[in-house]
């Protein structure tokens, strides 16, 4: 019963990964660039919920629209002003971009909020499920959790498999020139993509807050690192695999805190990830992709 | 147009960098800016107040003495510095009203260390510069360890208010106003067993944190003899601390009657609310760290009904109302433990110089060399104990006493 209880607060823990790793893997697979700053919109989205609905208005669904509101047009706005002027440097100098981008969120949100920490009301209000005559329980938050994350990985595949953007967005994650000659905008495909991944992260960012509600300005960067080796783990790009990984991931470092020792099990989920990748380079569900010389 | 628009943005991004910037001369991190000059206008003003009326009364006090104050004044624990730089200003405002030391006022400056010890040796140059000639800090033991390798080196009289660490006042020059990381161990141990509150004990702890593994340490040394079975004894470290609920398990499957957390308030009001919704209800006992639980913006204080913390200072109890006043009247909210630990520094750093006679333009080295013998004389009947002492090796000799919230204050056990 023990071993059950644990495990349900893996899959609770690893719900929340997941939901922060679709957003990664959705940018990265697409824009082919690892998005550091997405932890810090997780927080942004986090804040703007919280400031709106304990200074104007007490419904939480305001909350998450104004936060989704708030951090697309804040990821289309990095996206314009930070990446695309570097749309032909090296990835290197993309990838130091996007840790500058965090750092900077970090600091304004410091500067605006400061730093103590605050308590967040949960948005989710559904009672906890009682299995077992009480001895297990699922918390309302981790049910949401789980459906959002099912929802989003559907809505996600079916639009990129099936509307005329989505195709657009898969030509230009394939092959950006060839996009481009085909008459694909290439700006606009990923600036979309952008859009839609920071609307991930303000959900994402009400529900990791409304499980864990303590929140500063470093609430994002601890689960967005542990959500990017959760897409690494599950297949960096896939979004299925995204949502496998996360929940693996968090069930690893949950037992492993349980029945192993609660200070490693840090290290423990680091390990694993070493031997998934030096078995399977591309992660659980990634794909191989054959170059052709 | 969109080029028009994306120069906007930089500009405004820039403008922001900027403004972070323009300031950063005065503390050592742009978050604190703000707040740390305000506050250093709102001193300066008062100080010049105070001349004022004091010339008014026929004494005017001669020359000042620099008093250092080092603490995180933002970041995670920023209601520690903050907390420790009001109460030592009120208590050198109540000195320089009364006459000062020797006919000398007391100056304050406080500085920004983020609970960091690379920014907090930072701060303490930037103190010297400023011409520091005592350090009342700094307020976290990890900083203060660093400090106090610092202050050695240049034989700076060193008192902490807070800094809990056995390291903290390892050297000569250092005293400290609160217990010690064992003692409060120990102390945590004996309280609970002598108060027959539990055999049972679950211990969830920070083992990347000194302070935290330092209380654990003792506490476990100590329950034995006081009749107290540790049943689980659980890790956090600083990377993963928003998830307790495995630690929350175990300690409710090993039956424990009563959680000991020697832990900071911010982890411990998140294993609150996870507890709660476990319908886990242990008696939760907390030691100084504890302390600003109730501060937590819109945390739901009703979560830490019941819980005890060891801390000497409540601010609700009799002896203490007229320092409570004061502080809410000049900053607006409810002094912790750790105002009042920084009050009673700045009163036995007055009493300590007043024995040792010593006057202000003496250089920080000579004034030191006064101050620490001195310190073994004095007696301090301050806010956080009657009749406190001091020893050579810098711990002071007071009670310990433990506090129970009741509907969201202090209740003085």
């Amino acid at each position: 019963m023990s071993f059950l209880s644990y495990f349900i607060n893996g899959i609770s823990l690893g719900s929340i990964y997941a939901i922060i790793a679709l957003g990664y893997t959705m940018v990265y697979g697409i824009a082919k660039m690892l998005n550091f700053a997405h932890g810090d919109i997780i927080m942004v989205g986090a804040f703007t919920t919280f400031t709106v609905v304990s200074t104007h208005s007490g419904n939480p669904l305001v909350g998450i629209l104004a936060a989704v509101l708030v951090c697309t047009v804040l990821g289309v706005t990095i996206e314009r002003v930070a990446y695309r002027p570097l749309r032909g440097a090296s990835p290197l100098a993309v990838l130091i971009t996007a840790i500058g981008v965090s750092y900077l969120l970090q600091n304004v949100a410091l500067l605006l909020f400061g730093s103590n920490s605050k308590q967040f009301t949960s948005v989710v209000n559904i009672p906890a499920l009682k299995l077992a005559e009480g001895q297990l329980s699922i918390s309302g938050v981790t049910m949401v959790t789980i459906a959002s994350c099912i929802i989003i990985m559907i809505v996600l595949t079916t639009f990129i498999n099936k509307t005329k953007m989505g195709q657009a967005m898969l030509a230009v994650s394939e092959d950006k020139g060839a996009a481009t000659l085909m008459g694909i905008d290439v700006n606009r495909t990923i600036a979309v993509t952008f859009a839609i991944g920071s609307a991930l992260a303000a959900i994402a960012g009400v529900l990791l807050c409304s499980a864990y509600p303590s929140l500063t300005p470093y609430t994002g960067s601890m689960p967005g690192i542990k959500a990017f080796v959760a897409a690494v783990f599950g297949g960096i790009g896939s979004i299925p695999g995204a949502m496998i990984g996360g929940i693996i991931l968090g069930v690893i470092e949950n037992l492993s805190k349980a029945y192993i020792s609660s200070q490693l099990s840090d290290a423990i989920v680091f390990s694993v990830l070493i031997i998934v990748l030096l078995v399977r380079p591309t992660g659980i569900l990634g794909k191989t992709i054959h170059e052709k010389v | 147009m969109k080029k028009v628009v994306s120069l906007g943005l930089v500009a405004a991004m820039a403008g922001s960098l900027v403004a972070c910037g323009g300031n950063s001369a005065e503390t050592t991190t742009a978050a604190a800016t703000e707040t740390t000059a305000a506050e250093a206008k709102e001193t300066a003003a008062q100080g010049e107040k105070e001349e004022t009326e004091a010339t008014d009364g026929g004494a005017a006090l001669e020359g000042s003495f620099k008093v250092g104050v080092i603490g995180p004044l933002t970041g995670d624990a920023a209601a520690y510095g903050l907390a420790v730089q009001h109460g030592a200003e009120i208590a050198a405002e109540e000195i320089n009203a009364a006459g000062g030391i020797n006919g000398a006022a007391i100056e304050i400056q406080a500085q920004d260390d983020e609970a960091d010890p690379e920014k907090s040796v930072n701060a303490y140059n930037t103190l010297k510069d400023w011409g520091m000639q005592m350090l009342v800090g700094t307020t976290t033991s990890g900083a203060c360890i660093a400090v106090a390798a610092e202050t050695v080196n240049d034989n700076m009289f060193q008192i902490t208010p807070s800094g809990s660490a056995v390291e903290c006042v390892a050297n000569p020059n250092a005293f400290r106003v609160c217990f010690s990381d064992p003692d409060q161990g120990t102390a945590s141990a004996q309280y609970i067993g002598e108060n027959k509150m539990a055999t049972k004990v679950a211990i969830i702890y920070d083992s990347s944190s000194v302070y935290s593994d330092g209380i654990r340490e003792t506490f476990v040394s100590e329950a034995p003899s006081q009749g107290i079975e540790i049943v689980a004894s659980e890790a956090f470290t600083a990377d993963n601390k928003t998830d307790f609920s495995v630690q929350l398990d175990k300690a409710k499957e090993a039956g424990a009657e009563l959680v000991f957390l020697p832990i900071y308030y911010q982890e411990a009001s998140i294993i609150l609310k996870q507890a709660a919704d476990k319908e886990f209800k242990p008696i939760f006992f907390g030691v100084d760290g504890m302390d600003g639980i109730l501060s937590v913006e819109n945390f739901d204080t009703s979560l830490a009904e019941g819980v005890m913390l060891l801390t000497p200072f409540a601010a609700d109890a009799e002896d203490a109302k007229g320092f409570t006043t004061k502080y809410v009247d000049a900053y607006g909210e409810t002094p912790n433990q750790f105002a009042a630990d920084a009050y009673d520094a700045v009163y036995a750093v007055a009493e300590a110089a007043k024995v040792a006679g010593i006057t202000p333009d003496m250089g920080a080295s000579d004034i030191c060399d006064a101050l620490v013998p001195a310190m073994t004389q004095i007696t301090i009947d301050g806010l956080t104990g009657t009749g406190t002492t001091w020893n050579e090796a810098g711990e002071p000799n007071k009670d310990p006493k433990a506090v129970k919230i009741v509907g969201g204050k202090y209740e003085m056990q």
